[in-house]
């Protein structure tokens, strides 16, 4: 269990602190349903090197990160999972090593005739042990290719090496699990549409009592302006839940028919964690098909990290184009967009003192910050959701810069991490996160951490308490958006 | 005799370079980037992004941001570098054009600091435990070569001169096909040889890394993914590629 210092301290190096984390491995049946073998297939060191292969024909980033490299180090001490462990496998470019030293053995004049000099390594049983354990001790948070003088993203290494280990059987059971559950029911959480709309009509009258006014929660309405697709944690979870009302209570006030789809009720997409182009596809697809059938004439998106930077990076590539929207407003729209622009044309009626018993900082997720934007200018993923939170809330604080905006630690549980078997690998990789929000509690009386990412929200709902912190300290941005807004009780 | 296995050794080791190097960023070329993948914030414009692509070459940047002590070092080095290979441009230009003279001054120091970066970087190699378990022997030998072709290049502007008249005939002889003796100074050999082995190893090593850059695409795209359609380029290249996906692994140890 680690201790927060006052200051965040680079460990040691630690050989094999993590040999013993690795997550489940996905059985037979939900390997099989993504079309991967059911488990580790008999040939599977020619397997891997041909998967191997193909992708680096397929995408060019990985045989430029593999050769460029001049193991300068500058990323060695900025993975969160490395701080927070010591593990020296889990410095950036030593996980990639664990890919480059093949890569160099099987496909480089270097490492074919002077492996010794190289470090080029046989894919050994051992090597393809390591790479399970440490493509899965990495949240794909793109931290260090800030840093690195290449740009070299050990995010990209990872979901190659995990997209080779689901090819030869071995996949993740918590990722595949998920992605089963999209393809069948629509969402993450396995939930039916019956399910779903109990859940809105209970929220309906839940703020109803609480404010006096009845704000829909619609579901599969054709012919609505808005088709708004969430992390289906928003639906239950907490603070999540609160974050949903929030949106809901802007829909509302600004009076923009909106709805949710059942079919679509899903905007995490589990195929970017796993590498998988063809996955990450037919998830997004869903989507497409919803908007079309419901006839909206916009997308918007709830607060999820890595669903925004799927759906704000890489639609346009795998569904797009989406010449069937409404072209006033850009496809797809993030959810703080929509509710930024609504406060600059002062669409929307605020009392920020309703949140003056708090005193706000604000966690940058990690996909949203180096995978994204917001808005029209370069960085709008950082000043739109502070100029949200300080416009609903009087008192905000931001944390060290050097641990926000792209600098930003990952909370820990990303990258399809969020898994109970990887627990002590979340509690530790927070670790860089929780000492500056230490920082600023014990400076500024900080009480809450506000955040846009479901996974975010789960990760800090678990570790935070263990950290000795209030667990309620994590909120949605639109939770205090929703508490802000006025209504008319005549509405 | 002397001069023929310089002259030849020279002359493969530039075709070897040029030749190599080409084969290289032609193949990263040929290779599609499906998803549009800046690290952001990322320019907007492609302006922007050139103006990226400068500040990493020229400054460093991001490395600034990740490490002041690699930075200071590794700067130093290359910018040095750039200063000695431009001060060498009067052994290949005749007459020797009027800037380089005016910067001829700048070689011994250039050289020195060349020298002192470079050993900056190999004592923080050895000393930081984190990177000195990323290094292998030939990240160690890399350094250790540069160092060797800094210092010779160094002493022989201090300690052992050598005909440099006569060897920049030599060179001047290279490059019209017309081979002029070279001076046999032994620190000169050892520079040569060091040089000649630098250029051999360049497209087969890391030090791909300096055109590598400008083909990065966490560094290279524009972050404009709503705005332009970005396609995955897989449909028309696909087939050319899997002609590589036929490989068996066989154990060489
Ligand atoms: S992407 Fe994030 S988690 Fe993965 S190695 Fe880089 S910093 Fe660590
Ligand atoms: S910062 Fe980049 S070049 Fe330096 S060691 Fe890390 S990955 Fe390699």
């Amino acid at each position: 269990m680690p201790v927060i210092t006052e200051h965040l301290q680079v460990p040691r190096v630690q050989p094999d602190a993590m040999a013993e984390t690795k997550p489940f491995v996905a059985k037979a049946e939900f390997q099989e349903a993504l079309g991967f073998p059911g488990k580790l297939v008999d040939n599977w060191q020619s397997v891997a090197l041909d998967k191997m292969s193909e992708l680096l024909g397929k995408y060019r980033a990985l045989p430029v990160f593999l050769d460029a490299c001049v193991k300068c180090g500058a990323c060695t001490d900025k993975c969160h999972y490395y701080l927070g462990t010591g593990d020296p496998k889990n410095m950036p470019v030593a996980r990639q090593d664990l890919m480059r030293n093949v890569y160099r053995r099987y496909f480089t004049v270097a490492g074919r005739y002077f492996p010794k000099l190289v470090g080029a390594q046989d894919l050994t049983e051992s090597v393809l042990e390591d790479w399970y354990r440490y493509y899965h001790q990495c949240s794909e948070c793109r931290r260090c290719s800030v840093y690195c003088p290449f740009g070299i993203d050990t995010a990209e290494i990872t979901m190659a090496g995990r997209e080779i280990l689901a090819s030869v059987g071995l996949g993740q059971k918590y990722a595949n699990e998920i992605i089963g559950k999209v393809h069948k029911i629509g969402n993450n959480l396995g939930l039916p549409e019956p399910a779903l709309a109990d859940t809105l009509t209970g929220l309906e009258e839940e703020v109803e009592e609480d404010i006096g006014v009845k704000v829909r929660f619609p579901l599969d309405e054709a012919g609505a302006d808005v088709l708004l697709v969430t992390p289906s944690a928003d639906f239950f979870a907490e603070p999540h839940v609160d974050g949903l009302i929030g949106y809901a209570k802007v829909f509302h006030q600004a009076g923009i028919r909106w709805t949710l789809s059942s079919y679509a009720s899903e905007a995490a997409n589990f195929g970017i964690f796993i590498g998988n182009y063809d996955q990450m596809q037919k998830v997004a697809e869903r989507i497409r098909q919803a908007a079309l059938d419901l006839g909206v004439r916009r997308i918007v998106i709830g607060e999820c990290g890595h669903a925004w930077r799927v759906a704000y990076s890489y639609w346009n590539t795998l569904i797009g184009p989406f010449d069937f929207l409404d072209t006033d407003y850009p496809a797809p729209q993030h959810v703080c967009e929509m509710t930024y622009d609504l406060i600059q044309r002062g669409a929307l009626t605020l009392d920020p003192s309703a949140n003056d018993n708090k005193i706000v900082t604000f966690h940058d997720s990690c996909n949203v910050s180096r995978g994204s934007r917001m808005g029209s200018i370069p960085g709008g993923q950082f000043t739109l959701p502070r100029e949200i939170i300080q416009a609903v809330c009087n008192h905000f604080v931001d944390m060290a810069p050097e641990t926000t905006h792209e600098q930003t630690f990952c909370c820990g549980g990303g990258g399809g991490l969020l898994t109970d078997d990887l627990l002590e690998l979340r509690v530790k990789g927070a670790l860089p996160r929780v000492t500056a929000l230490k920082q600023v509690v014990d400076n500024h009386g900080v009480t809450h951490m506000a955040a846009i990412c479901a996974i975010c929200k789960s990760q800090f709902s678990k570790v935070l308490p263990i950290y000795g912190f209030d667990m309620d300290m994590i909120v949605s941005v639109h939770q205090l958006v929703g508490d802000a807004l006025v209504f008319d009780s005549a509405h | 005799m002397l001069t023929a296995i310089f002259a030849i050794g020279l002359y493969l080791a530039v075709l070897v370079l040029v030749v190599g190097t080409a084969f290289r960023l032609v193949h990263y070329v040929r290779i599609p980037v499906p998803l549009v993948i800046p690290t952001t914030p990322a320019p907007i414009t492609r302006t922007g992004v050139v103006a990226r692509l400068l500040r990493e070459v020229v400054f460093f940047e991001s490395l600034f941001k990740g490490s002041k002590w690699t930075w200071l070092f590794g700067w130093i080095f290359h910018f040095a570098m750039l200063m000695v290979l431009l001060e060498h441009l009067r052994y290949v230009s005749e007459p020797v054009w009027l800037w380089i003279v005016a910067i001829q001054w700048i070689g011994l120091y250039a050289g020195i600091a060349m020298c002192l970066g470079l050993v900056g970087l190999a004592v923080r190699r050895v000393l930081v435990d984190r990177i000195r378990y990323i290094s292998a022997p030939s990240d160690h030998l890399m350094l250790l070569l540069l160092v060797g072709i800094g210092a010779s290049g160094v002493g022989m502007k201090v300690f052992w001169h050598t005909d440099i008249v006569a060897l920049k005939a030599f060179v001047i002889g290279l490059i019209r096909f017309d081979w002029q003796p070279l001076p046999g100074d032994p620190a000169l050999l050892v520079h040569l040889s060091l040089v000649i082995v630098l250029m051999l190893i360049f497209p087969f090593s890391k030090l791909l890394h300096a055109p590598a850059v400008f083909f990065s695409p966490t560094r290279n795209m524009v972050d404009t993914p709503r705005e332009h359609r970005h396609v995955s380029g897989w449909e028309e290249t696909r087939t050319s590629h899997r002609k590589v996906a036929s490989h068996e692994p066989k154990p060489r140890g």
